[in-house]
């Protein structure tokens, strides 16, 4: 049975199109102002890839703060349940989540079947989600895909004191005029968001295996910056972005239909 | 007087507040502090004052959320050291 | 870029004070993270006072606000017999006997320009928020202070100048023209509210009421600090956004009880407490 799951996150929607728990395909479209729409060109692109036809896919479960735009589809799951199922598929010996997107991040706590025992969310404050690292990029005036690489290539630790996107963008400008090299403050900011992403677990309690998945998990800078933080070595799954939808494509597998 | 410590945003309030009045500047909250998040100094919202107080280090204000949450259980040990109940914690 | 968050700088001397016979002349200097107050005191009476944009050097701002409030008076540094500095972080002021912490000098100062019935006073800076509760002497009882959190202080107010292409002046005025109240924005972050007001501005919404949104959602999470604190009239409001009627009418609303009408520009608030702490230290040491 093919099925499908989509992800309605803040910055891009992911689709996924999977049998028998095989990924057959993946699809991403840039949110934007028409989140639909995206979801539409996502999904498409996800069944080119998976050479299926959409009358083909049986059952699409959608999840995602951006989910209620396509809940007709065929019902919708919470992220937490998404990323909970999607992270333990793919790497079975997870038990401690983290999720960072653009403007949501998460931890879970798994059990060893991957059933949720604890989770905490922070969807409030800009500062401990992907926005932070966007908006630093930005007053950095590099490109966000270089933030990881940039990152990597720094000699000096630089300590950022401001807790707030709109403070550390200041403090970035002024750092800036005082010639601190680019890559010390690339590295300076992915330590500040490692710091709170890694508070934000503790609160579930951090166990091995570590798996960090979302947008962020991208950056490799970042990654470097979290494992350092909580102490433990972090897994990135391939394509870390997709993970909520394969755990929504995974779970339209396992319900019935209607439900 | 009291002296509140901390911050408020969108998920929750985390303040740690002392009461200058309760302070005799013993100073046991801060050795008890896992964190050194405490420490000795006159008030510094009473500039013609000169007596030590136990305040919160201006580099731990805004991250008392992250800083105490390894502190489990209630009442917190910074807290219950203090044998005038000087201090409030979140 | 344009550069809406800009205020005008400016400066003051008083007509009816002169200093050649003064026993006691002495000046505070407050270097907050957005601006930077210098105010000279006669025998404690206000003389002068400038307010500038900070700089990216704490100490050259210091400086230079200082200059601006002496320029044209006759008066030099040498003869003010003591200043002390406040403000902001780790505050540098290289000419300053001493420093003391911005909320004592905020209650100080409130209780000089408003008057010994202030009880409760609420400041909004550049990068903080802060609520303080005084005694008649401007003594400070207790206090409750944001400087973690953009939302309720002025460069938030900036970040929303800039989205919605309005002079930070303006924005308090232009708030207010809205037939309607509309709800306020949801979140209390800056940053994810200016998303929201993105696509607001999308959907049509005009700047006016888009402003009107943010303005509440500010208001009702400064009025959360301040119902924290308690509120005991009297009650007054110091620093820039006290010049900001959108922001402070919505904050008499919420709280039921209205701000006492300003004399004087609230900005310098912190600087004059500052002066006034110094008049007291130089009289205590003797100066």
């Amino acid at each position: 049975m093919v099925t499908a799951g989509i992800d309605f996150g803040a910055r891009a929607v992911k689709a996924i199109v999977m049998e028998k728990g095989r990924i057959l395909g993946r699809g991403i479209a840039l949110t934007g102002g028409d989140v639909s729409g995206a979801g539409e060109e996502a999904f498409a692109q996800a069944l080119r890839e998976a050479r299926v036809p959409r009358e083909e896919v049986e059952r699409i479960l959608v999840t995602g703060s951006g989910r209620m735009h396509m809940e007709g589809l065929g019902g919708s799951v919470t992220e937490i349940t998404a990323d909970a199922k999607g992270a333990h598929f793919l790497v079975p010996s997870a038990r401690t989540v983290i999720d960072v997107g653009a403007e949501e991040a998460r931890a879970i706590k798994l059990d060893p079947t991957g059933r949720v025992v604890d989770f905490v969310t922070n969807d409030k404050c800009a500062a401990g989600v992907g926005a932070f690292v966007e908006a630093m990029a930005r007053a950095l005036e590099v490109d966000l895909e270089e933030m990881g690489p940039l990152s990597l290539a720094s000699s000096a630790t630089v300590t950022m004191n401001a807790q707030c996107v709109v403070f550390a963008e200041s403090e970035v400008v002024s750092m800036v005029h005082a010639r601190t090299p680019k890559p010390d403050m690339a590295k300076a900011i992915h330590d500040a968001i490692a710091d709170r992403i890694a508070a934000m677990a503790r609160q579930v309690g951090i166990e091995d295996r570590v798996v960090l998945i979302g947008g962020l998990g991208k950056n490799i800078g970042f990654l470097s910056s979290l494992s350092r933080s909580i102490g433990m070595e972090v897994t990135v799954p391939d394509g870390p972005e997709f993970v909520g939808a394969v755990g929504a494509a995974l779970l339209a597998g396992e319900r019935p239909q209607g439900a | 007087m009291i002296l509140r410590f901390g911050y408020a945003d969108g998920s929750g309030e985390f303040y740690i507040t002392l009461d200058s009045e309760k302070c005799d500047g013993c100073g046991v909250c801060v050795e008890v502090c896992p964190k050194g998040v405490l420490f000795l100094a006159p008030n510094p919202f009473d500039p013609l004052e000169e007596v030590p107080l136990a305040l919160v280090r201006e580099d731990a204000r805004n991250r008392l959320k992250y800083l105490c949450v390894l502190c489990k259980g209630s009442p917190k040990p910074c807290v219950a050291s203090c044998p005038n109940g000087a201090l409030e914690h979140f | 870029m344009a550069e809406f968050w800009k205020w005008r700088e400016s400066r003051w001397v008083s007509q009816e004070v002169h200093w050649k016979d003064a026993r006691v002349i002495s000046a505070g200097v407050d270097v907050g993270s957005v601006s930077t107050q210098a105010v000279i005191l006669i025998d404690g009476l206000l003389y002068s006072y400038s307010n500038i944009r900070t700089g990216s050097s704490s100490p050259e701002s210091a400086t230079k606000a200082m200059n601006l409030a002496l320029e044209g008076t006759g008066l030099s540094l040498e003869k003010i017999h003591y200043t002390v500095g406040t403000g902001y972080g780790r505050v540098n002021v290289p000419f300053a006997q001493r420093t003391i912490t911005e909320i004592a000098c905020h209650a100080k100062g409130a209780n000089f320009m408003y008057g010994p019935t202030v009880r409760t006073v609420l400041d909004m800076g550049g990068q903080d928020c802060k609520v303080i509760r005084c005694d008649e002497n401007g003594k400070v009882l207790s206090f409750l202070m944001n400087d973690k959190c953009a939302a309720g202080t002025g460069r938030g107010l900036e970040v929303f100048a800039d989205l919605v292409g309005v002079n930070i002046e303006e924005m308090g005025e232009l708030s207010l023209r809205v037939e309607e109240e509309p709800p306020p924005v949801s979140s209390t972050c800056v940053v994810f509210a200016k998303s929201e007001a993105s696509s607001l501005l999308r959907r049509g919404w005009p700047k006016e009421r888009v402003l009107a949104a943010y303005c509440a959602a500010m208001a009702k999470r400064v009025v959360v600090l301040l119902e924290r604190l308690g509120v005991e009239e009297d009650f007054a409001i110091t620093g820039g956004i006290a010049k900001n009627a959108g922001i402070v009418r919505r904050i008499e609303n919420h709280l039921g009880v209205k701000a006492l009408e300003p004399k004087m520009d609230t900005q310098i608030a912190g600087a004059l407490g500052a002066a006034l702490f110094a008049a007291s230290l130089a009289q205590r040491e003797g100066k």
